[in-house]
């Protein structure tokens, strides 16, 4: 090791004479006085090249040395720059690693506290009692339509179903902060978006039954909705896979000079995949308006966040794009409200992405085809299905303004119930789609495979009607 | 070597598009272009045709690494021709979402090889867009070009053939050019087809093929297979930069006396039947030659479905000409390749079957 540093004070000198470097960037140091580095310090550090080596470890103090160069310190402001491609960085002697993590996480913005007041000095939008209304009137119509279609899927009447038990704040608080020409790219939570935006329950069934109704013309399984009219794309399986779609929604909107901006939803497990990446990246450096919404639930089927990512949550992940982000309360109506209005109006006034970290719980399981206490304590999800409840918090605030009483809240419930399983009984009954929507828009027109594919299964179906269900009309 | 100096043969003249079934092209001449100057034109055309449709991927603001996209972004500004970061299930992923907005994105992967990371988006999002949305929405105005095939020095990299892959997606199409006139007017029908479309561009053409490009605005239709040389005796088919190796076989096989039918493809999928079908029911014999390996290339489906259709007409096996089973090999890219005599020879035991 000696020998090393004594070496090192040779090159140092050579490097100057020789390689004619800059004046600027090498110091003309004094090691004869320096600790030598053991062994055991450097190898707990990165390696390092010999010249490399002889940095200061200990405090900046003054030089008794002249220095052929200023040099920069962290008690000095850094008055020489170096240039690279990205731009000028100042430059620091002391090597320090940026922590794996600060010493405390992103707070989370709140406004209303668990039993539905006002923090006092909260920044927020004020919210009409009309709007607070709607919004909890939505809140718990999302409510009772999950419970019921998750119902009409034990009994066997539709064959999948999701639902967002838990997450009915983030679902309609954010609707309500959008305008209705931004373009929705939903995760598979989010019918609360649709809700909002007038699809009705009837509309709803129809998808989930897959009958001639259905918009989707029954080629989905349940819940993957989708509307055109209501600016909502319609849901695919594949997890993330919207996010870099955003971008190009988001930049396309910019292009237009429209007044509104791409709002895209993915949950904590999805900005694990490379889409996450891709989507916020592009956004970023392609200045698309767009509303990243990140509704971190803790759980992705059984796979807890401490299983997903190593940060802080996902908020702090923007910076890393250049992105404005903010982690709000996804259990707080009127702070997801606020949140997402301002974000919207970011994105579209300076026409930049925007990342919002939503925290929630999720409620319910996964889908119907979970069983979460499997893997999560039952008392566990007994707490924020009671005491952590979104509608239930937001109720309070609405019933405290006297905006909401328990007959609006009974008749509410009951209607709305009444009217689902009206609307399941009537897309139960409604016809099948009729079997050449199996072969249509493929491509805008059918080729000559699909044509003759259509005859040759036409054929068939007179031939032998017994191998294939009823009720798919020719 | 070979190979090598066979291919260097292609750079004078080009294959005509002789008297085929169907002239597509009009007469009128037009200067002499290379492939990638073939390419600019119809981007050009393209982008000032339609104001609301857009060249990105990464690279394309200079010119591009094959100067495809040169003077584009001078000529539109870098709104509509831009730098992408360097992510291609970005790149399709917005370009998806641009596409799925009423625009025309015109998206670059700057190697077939790269276009994987890619897959996701072309698969489960672009070519079932339309479908799953029961007509709501769809990603029409998607345009995915990338330069496939050998270069003579690509390697495992810069040499593949992935159409086999496309080709069993139902919802996108897949085009193939072979020459420059046919790739301007093959990529205008492309970026105007309402459906998401993968181009594939023979690299190696980008220089060594030279040919009369018409300067004016036409398209060539899709899934429209072209027979480029007529015979008796037996049916080649092939697509992109090896048709020029087939044609050369050909001639070679008519100074023995074998009198070959040549086929461009053109589109892949959805492929033209009928025209292959009609030929092979004239001649009763069929190869088919492709650079991608041998087994599941799609080669491999034109196969299936000609011993389907002409079976009884048929007076010897199917044969195909291909790519060895190996990653595209960089050193053995002469032994890989199909080249001209592995083909003269599988046309000889054809026909003296």
């Amino acid at each position: 090791m000696a020998i090393w540093f004594a070496r090192s004070r040779n090159l140092i000198s050579s490097l100057r004479h020789n390689l004619c470097l800059s004046s600027t960037i090498l110091v003309k140091r004094d090691y004869s006085q320096r600790p030598v580095f053991t062994t055991s310090q450097l190898s707990s550090t990165v390696f390092l090249s010999p010249y490399v080596a002889s940095l200061r470890h200990e405090s900046t103090a003054a030089e008794k040395q002249l220095d052929l160069v200023q040099h920069s310190d962290d008690q000095e402001d850094a008055l020489q720059e170096l240039d690279f491609p990205g731009g000028n960085v100042g430059y620091t002697s002391e090597m320090k690693f940026i922590p794996e993590s600060s010493a405390r996480r992103i707070p989370c913005y709140r406004v209303l506290d668990e039993d539905g007041r006002i923090i006092p000095d909260s920044d927020f939008i004020p919210v009409s009692e009309k709007l607070a209304v709607r919004m909890y009137e939505q809140m718990a119509t999302l409510q009772v339509m999950d419970h019921i279609f998750y119902e009409a899927q034990r009994q066997g009447r539709i064959s999948f179903y999701i639902t967002s038990l838990g997450e009915e704040a983030i679902n309609i608080a954010s609707a309500a902060a959008l305008s209705p020409e931004d373009v929705v790219l939903p995760q598979y939570r989010e019918p609360g978006v649709l809700l909002w935006r007038g699809f009705t329950l009837e509309e709803f069934a129809n998808q989930c039954f897959g009958n001639k109704a259905d918009y989707g013309k029954g080629r989905q399984m349940p819940i993957h909705y989708g509307s055109n009219r209501h600016n909502y794309f319609t849901i695919s399986s594949p997890i993330a896979t919207q996010l870099p779609q955003a971008a190009g929604v988001g930049y396309s909107l910019k292009m237009e000079k429209k007044n509104a901006c791409a709002v895209t939803f993915i949950g904590d497990g999805g900005t694990s995949e490379g889409d996450f990446h891709a989507g916020l990246n592009f956004a970023a450096v392609l200045e698309a308006p767009v509303v990243f919404i990140c509704r971190n639930n803790g759980w992705a089927i059984s796979t807890h966040t401490s299983e997903q990512f190593r940060s802080d949550g996902i908020v702090v992940k923007g910076q890393a794009y250049g992105i404005r982000s903010i982690r709000v309360d996804g259990n707080d109506a009127l702070a997801v409200y606020s949140a997402v209005r301002s974000a919207r109006e970011m994105a579209v006034t300076e026409q930049r992405p925007v990342l919002i970290e939503a925290m929630t719980y999720r409620v319910g399981h996964h889908s119907t085809s979970d069983d979460s206490t499997k893997y999560r304590a039952a008392d566990e999800i007994q707490h924020w299905k009671m005491s952590r409840n979104p509608v239930n918090r937001f109720k309070k605030w609405v019933e405290d303004n006297g905006w909401w009483s328990e007959e609006d809240e009974s008749e509410l419930r009951s209607n709305t119930r009444k009217q689902l399983l009206q609307a399941i009984q009537a897309a139960e009954k409604c016809d099948k789609q009729p079997l050449k929507e199996l072969f249509n828009d493929v491509y805008d027109v059918k080729p000559k495979n699909l044509e003759e594919q259509e005859l040759g299964l036409k054929e068939l179906v007179e031939r032998q009607p017994q191998d294939y269900p009823p009720g798919f009309h020719v | 070597m070979a190979a090598l100096l066979g291919r260097s043969c292609r750079k004078l003249g080009f294959l005509s598009s002789g008297h085929g079934a169907r002239r597509s092209v009009s007469t009128e001449t037009g200067k002499s272009l290379n492939l990638y100057s073939a390419i600019n034109q119809a981007l050009h055309i393209a982008l000032d045709s339609d104001p609301r449709s857009y060249v990105f991927g990464e690279d394309v603001g200079f010119g591009g690494v094959f100067r495809c996209t040169t003077g584009l972004a001078e000529r539109f500004g870098k709104n509509r021709v831009f730098n992408t970061p360097l992510c291609e299930q970005g790149i399709v992923g917005f370009g998806i979402g641009l596409a799925a907005m009423g625009n025309r994105a015109i998206v670059e992967i700057q190697f077939a090889d790269y276009i994987y990371p890619a897959f996701d988006q072309i698969v489960n999002e672009a070519a079932k867009f339309r479908y799953r949305s029961g007509n709501q929405f769809n990603c029409g105005g998607l345009t995915i070009r990338a330069p496939y095939g050998a270069v003579g020095h690509g390697g495992h990299y810069h040499s593949q053939s992935p159409e086999a892959f496309f080709c069993h997606v139902p919802g996108i199409k897949v085009v193939i050019p072979r020459s420059p006139r046919e790739a301007k007017g093959l990529l205008l029908s492309c970026i105007r087809d309402p459906n998401p479309v993968v181009f594939f561009e023979p690299k190696w053409l980008y220089r060594q093929a030279v040919e009369e490009v018409p300067e004016h605005d036409y398209m060539i239709p899709l899934s429209e297979a072209e027979v480029i040389r007529e015979g008796n005796d037996i049916t080649l088919v092939g697509w992109g930069a090896q048709l020029t190796i087939m044609e050369q076989a050909c001639l070679e096989a008519e100074k023995e006396g074998i009198s070959c039918e040549l086929i461009d493809l053109k589109t892949l999928l959805p492929w033209d039947k009928e025209t292959v079908e009609a030929s092979v029911k004239k001649t009763g014999r069929l190869l088919i030659s492709h650079e991608a390996p041998i087994t599941g290339g799609f080669g491999a489906e034109i196969s299936a479905t000609i011993l389907e259709r002409c079976f009884l007409k048929l007076e010897a096996p199917v044969t195909r000409v291909c790519g060895l089973d190996t990653p595209f090999p960089l050193v053995f890219e002469p032994f890989y390749m199909p080249t001209k005599n592995k083909i003269l020879d599988a046309i000889k035991t054809t026909v003296n079957y």
